[in-house]
């Protein structure tokens, strides 16, 4: 193989997991938004997302068309019930205590998923084919193809959602001013919850997408889910584009040093960049 | 006129504190003569080097304000620190574990100088990735770490003649430098610096009005924490003579975060309690072997709705506060 | 003492503040009044640097302190209360007082974690001097209470005691009476006038008309940012500009 086609092979790995990124990061941002709030479940709802197809595809034998768009709903789901039952009856407003609960719902979210589906490693189908595509010499499976085209759909509609519905233009309201907002009558409680709604959602689809070409686990969120979250802030914490372009940006810059450098620090590499533009422009790429 | 008892009892209001960690010295001296069980004693010398960590992990959540996700990374560069300059390199344990434990507070001022300007979210981010990379380091240069399967051969600490080798030992060893960290902790938050630490921990805004240059407070905090962490990882491993990389995930970072919760956010007494509790938690649920994620969860999440400030502070409150209105309306 | 020229400051565009000028003297009261928003508080949060004037310049005793950081205005003997009170609720009604001792304290972390017998003299020296401003307006009692646990008037005299315990050179108050009752009110306009005749320097901001024209000796009057009458009170009083921008807005109001 020649040096392009490596390196388009490398740039396309890098663009699929970093939309992956880029949908668990706007995850965040959602959430961080509305709530201030960093949402550590959202690592969770990626696994979740995984766990509902899996579900749905063998244990009540759906069709793949209608497990997927089933799992991203139960994971929605997840997301309201988090807010409902963990983070709205908190007494105290202060950030610190609502991220530590964050995380101690992650924690139980972990604890629950390994109860009901255990500890092993467990594989979903692609949605497409496994035969791979061959696009100017590299090798491209059609599932990575099927990751960016529902990727680029669900920003879009995130994008008229925020845009055109009155819910979209409710959230954007009590993200640039909460006071303002529930002055003049917006439902605050209902946008908080739409938000953790919405971060299921994206959580939950990106599980359902990158399972099948990692393995299923209890934890595999884990990892992915930081990265989100390290996309979030690379971009700018709270910026919609910036954790699109962060989740892209960090994604190319783990499959090309995996590529160049070594694989096995990728993860260094990746982590090691992100504290770097930390120390420059410690409020990430697009943040204000 | 004072009466000798009324003496005594100013003596012993005033001192208060150092006759509390005085008399607790006391009874870890005996505790070996009456607890045999080496298993026990292991536990207990685990709760002590955990302590370490956790004491100066709750003066940066709960007295600075601030969020780190990765005091396991400090804990863990003291750790191979000592047992890659004790083993690998052939260096004197004590120096060694000095040198890293000053190497870990420049890593701590360079991370936490930019991430300090910025709110809590940059910072869980900053201490999070640092953990991650930290860990992906121990696996990954097994070389230098022995990688995924760990680092074993590390010298027990001796003084003099002394061998620090067998769990009594050792409980000597850990406890001593726990309750000196202790002390020095008690000493550091009733001082002016530790109301201004409790000044910034509540609004930074009055913190800073009143004189806390707030900013240096808290990356002093960072390192002080960081430096205390970096001790235990060296005792941690002098004492076990074996590291691997699954003590020092970010999973571990977020049990010490738990220890804080339990004990109480700006509790210094409490952190005893939350350590010894997560610590021993796992021995006694044995039984609900698949429960315990879903119970450290519950723990975690009921706390933090119904105590915010975390269960040892909240409780203590709550109390002060009865008091003081039942005093008023007698 | 304290001297400002023209400052100005801006929220987004929108003036808080426009070339505010004047000049306080050492041991004199000087009452800052205006209608609500008309950026008293902003002045003051400019003044001890919680919030930074965009042009013009404030002058402490001849020492220009607009571009310092709060904790170093502190430093310079600048004390201050907040309109919307900012205690510590978790610590003690003690250690609140005691934290406006901070500038006192030592600042070393080494010397604190090890408490040798120099610290502890100086502590106990705070801790008296804390206890006796508590005295002052009439707390000790309640010095180990947990500062939540106190009624709003209480709240509001700590939060002076907290101002006044370091013996500060210039103090500024913000509406230290708003949300009193008339007792309370008298209490704490005993209080600021004690304080006067004990030669602190002070900035009050106030509604009450009453004490405003009974403790000050010079009035400022804000309106929109802008500084319209300045001078003594009973000067400021006749002011034509002052009656019709904001003492008859008030009467009307009231
Ligand atoms: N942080 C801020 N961001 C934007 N605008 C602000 C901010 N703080 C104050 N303002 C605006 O500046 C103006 C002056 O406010 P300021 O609080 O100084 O008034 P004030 O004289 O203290 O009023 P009051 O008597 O109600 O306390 C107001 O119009 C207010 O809305
Ligand atoms: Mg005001």
């Amino acid at each position: 193989m020649s040096g392009f086609q490596d390196l388009l092979q490398f740039v396309f790995a890098g663009v699929t997991s970093g939309a992956i990124y880029a949908l668990i990061a706007l995850g965040f941002c959602v959430v961080h938004n509305t709530i201030g709030i960093v949402n550590f479940a959202q690592v969770d709802f990626v696994s979740l997302g995984g766990m509902f197809l899996f579900t749905g595809l063998y244990w009540s034998g759906l069709p793949m068309a209608l497990a997927l768009p089933g799992a991203v709903a139960g994971v929605t789901l997840v997301g309201i019930v988090v807010e409902r039952l963990g983070v709205r009856p908190s007494r105290s407003q202060n950030h610190l205590v609502l991220i530590f609960l964050t995380i101690g719902i992650s924690i139980i979210l972990r604890g629950i998923m390994k109860l009901v589906w255990g500890k092993n490693r467990m594989a979903v189908p692609p949605l497409a084919g496994e035969e791979p595509l061959r696009i100017a010499g590299a090798a491209i499976l059609p599932q990575a193809v099927a990751i960016l085209i529902i990727t680029a759909i669900a920003i879009g509609l995130l994008v008229i959602f925020f845009r055109g519905t009155r819910l979209g233009l409710c959230m954007r309201a009590v993200a640039s001013n909460q006071t303002a907002a529930s002055v003049v009558g917006i439902p605050v409680g209902r946008v908080k919850a739409a938000s953790f709604a919405l971060a299921g959602g994206l959580g939950g689809l990106a599980g359902v997408l990158v399972t099948p070409i990692t393995t299923l686990s209890y934890d595999v969120g884990v990892m992915l889910g930081l990265k989100g979250f390290a996309a979030a802030i690379l971009g700018g914490f709270g910026s919609f584009p910036g954790a699109v372009l962060g989740g892209v940006m960090l994604g190319l810059l783990e499959s090309l040093s995996a590529g160049y450098w070594s694989s096995a620090y990728k993860d260094v590499a990746a982590f090691v960049v992100l504290l770097l533009v930390l120390f420059v422009r410690p409020k990430g790429l697009l943040g204000k | 006129m004072m009466t000798a008892r009324d003496n005594l009892l100013y003596f012993l209001y005033l001192h208060r504190t150092g006759l509390t960690v005085l008399a607790l010295s006391v009874l870890l001296l005996v505790w070996p003569l009456l607890e045999s069980n080496p298993y026990n004693l292991g536990l207990s010398n685990l709760i002590a080097i955990y302590a370490i960590v956790v004491l100066g992990l709750n003066l940066f959540i709960g007295y600075a304000g601030q969020i780190s996700l990765g005091h396991a990374a400090f804990f863990a560069i003291g750790a191979y620190g000592s047992a890659i300059g004790t083993t690998t390199l052939g260096g004197p344990a004590w120096p060694v574990m000095i040198v890293v434990a000053l190497a870990v507070s420049l890593v701590a001022l360079a991370l936490g100088l930019p991430a300090l300007k910025l709110s809590g979210h940059y910072l869980a981010m900053a201490t999070l990735g640092f953990n991650i990379v930290v860990y992906s380091i121990l696996v990954q240069w097994d070389k230098v770490t022995g990688g995924p399967s760990g680092f074993s051969g590390i010298p027990y600490l001796s003084i003099g003649s002394v061998v620090f080798d067998n769990e009594i030992a050792f409980h000597y060893l850990v406890w001593t430098v726990a309750m000196i960290a202790l002390l020095l902790c008690l000493n550091l938050v009733r001082s002016g610096v530790g109301r201004g630490l409790a000044a910034l921990a509540e609004d930074e805004t009055a913190a800073a009005a009143l004189g806390v240059d707030t900013r240096r407070a808290k990356v002093k905090v960072f390192i002080l924490s960081a430096v205390l962490a970096s001790v235990a990882g060296s005792l941690f491993a002098h004492c076990y003579a074996f590291v691997s990389p699954d003590s020092f995930n970010i999973f571990v970072s977020v049990d010490f975060v738990i220890m804080v919760v339990v004990g109480g956010m700006g509790s210094i007494w409490g952190t005893l309690f939350g350590t010894a509790l997560i610590t021993l938690l796992p021995e006694w649920i044995e039984a609900l072997e698949s429960y315990k994620d879903i119970i450290h969860g519950l723990i975690l999440v009921l706390i933090l709705l119904f105590l915010p400030q975390g269960l040892v502070t909240g409780i203590v409150d709550a109390v002060r506060t009865r008091i003081a209105l039942s005093r008023h309306h007698a | 003492m304290l001297e400002l020229r023209n400052v100005s400051k801006w929220f987004g565009g929108l003036p808080a503040l426009q070339d505010v000028s004047f000049c306080m003297e050492p041991g004199q009261v000087t009452a800052l009044i205006g209608p609500n928003g008309a950026g008293k508080s902003t002045l003051i949060n400019c003044i001890s640097g919680v919030d930074r004037a965009q042009s013009g310049s404030i002058c402490l005793a001849h020492h220009p302190i607009g571009a310092l950081p709060a904790h170093k205005i502190a430093a310079l003997g600048v004390a201050r209360t907040f309109q919307n009170l900012k205690l510590f609720a978790r610590l003690s009604v003690l250690d609140n007082v005691l934290t406006g001792l901070t500038v006192a304290a030592k600042r070393s972390f080494t010397v604190s974690m090890l408490r040798l017998p120099a610290l502890r003299h100086l502590e106990r020296q705070l801790r008296l001097r804390a206890l006796e401003a508590l005295d002052d307006f009439g707390l000790a009692k309640k010095a180990h209470w947990p500062a939540s646990s106190l009624s709003y008037g209480e709240k509001k005299r700590v939060e002076m005691a907290r101002a006044f315990v370091s013996d500060p050179r210039l103090v500024l108050l913000d509406e230290p009476v708003a949300g009193l009752n008339t007792e309370e009110t008298a209490q704490i306009a005993r209080h600021i006038r004690r304080q006067r005749n004990a030669g602190h320097t002070m900035l009050l901001v106030e509604h009450d008309m009453e004490l405003v024209m009974d403790v000050a000796d010079q009035v400022v009057v804000l309106d929109s940012g802008r500084c319209i009458a300045c001078g003594k009170p009973e000067v400021v009083r006749s002011n034509p500009m002052v009656l019709e921008a904001y003492l008859g807005r008030m009467e009307a109001t009231a």
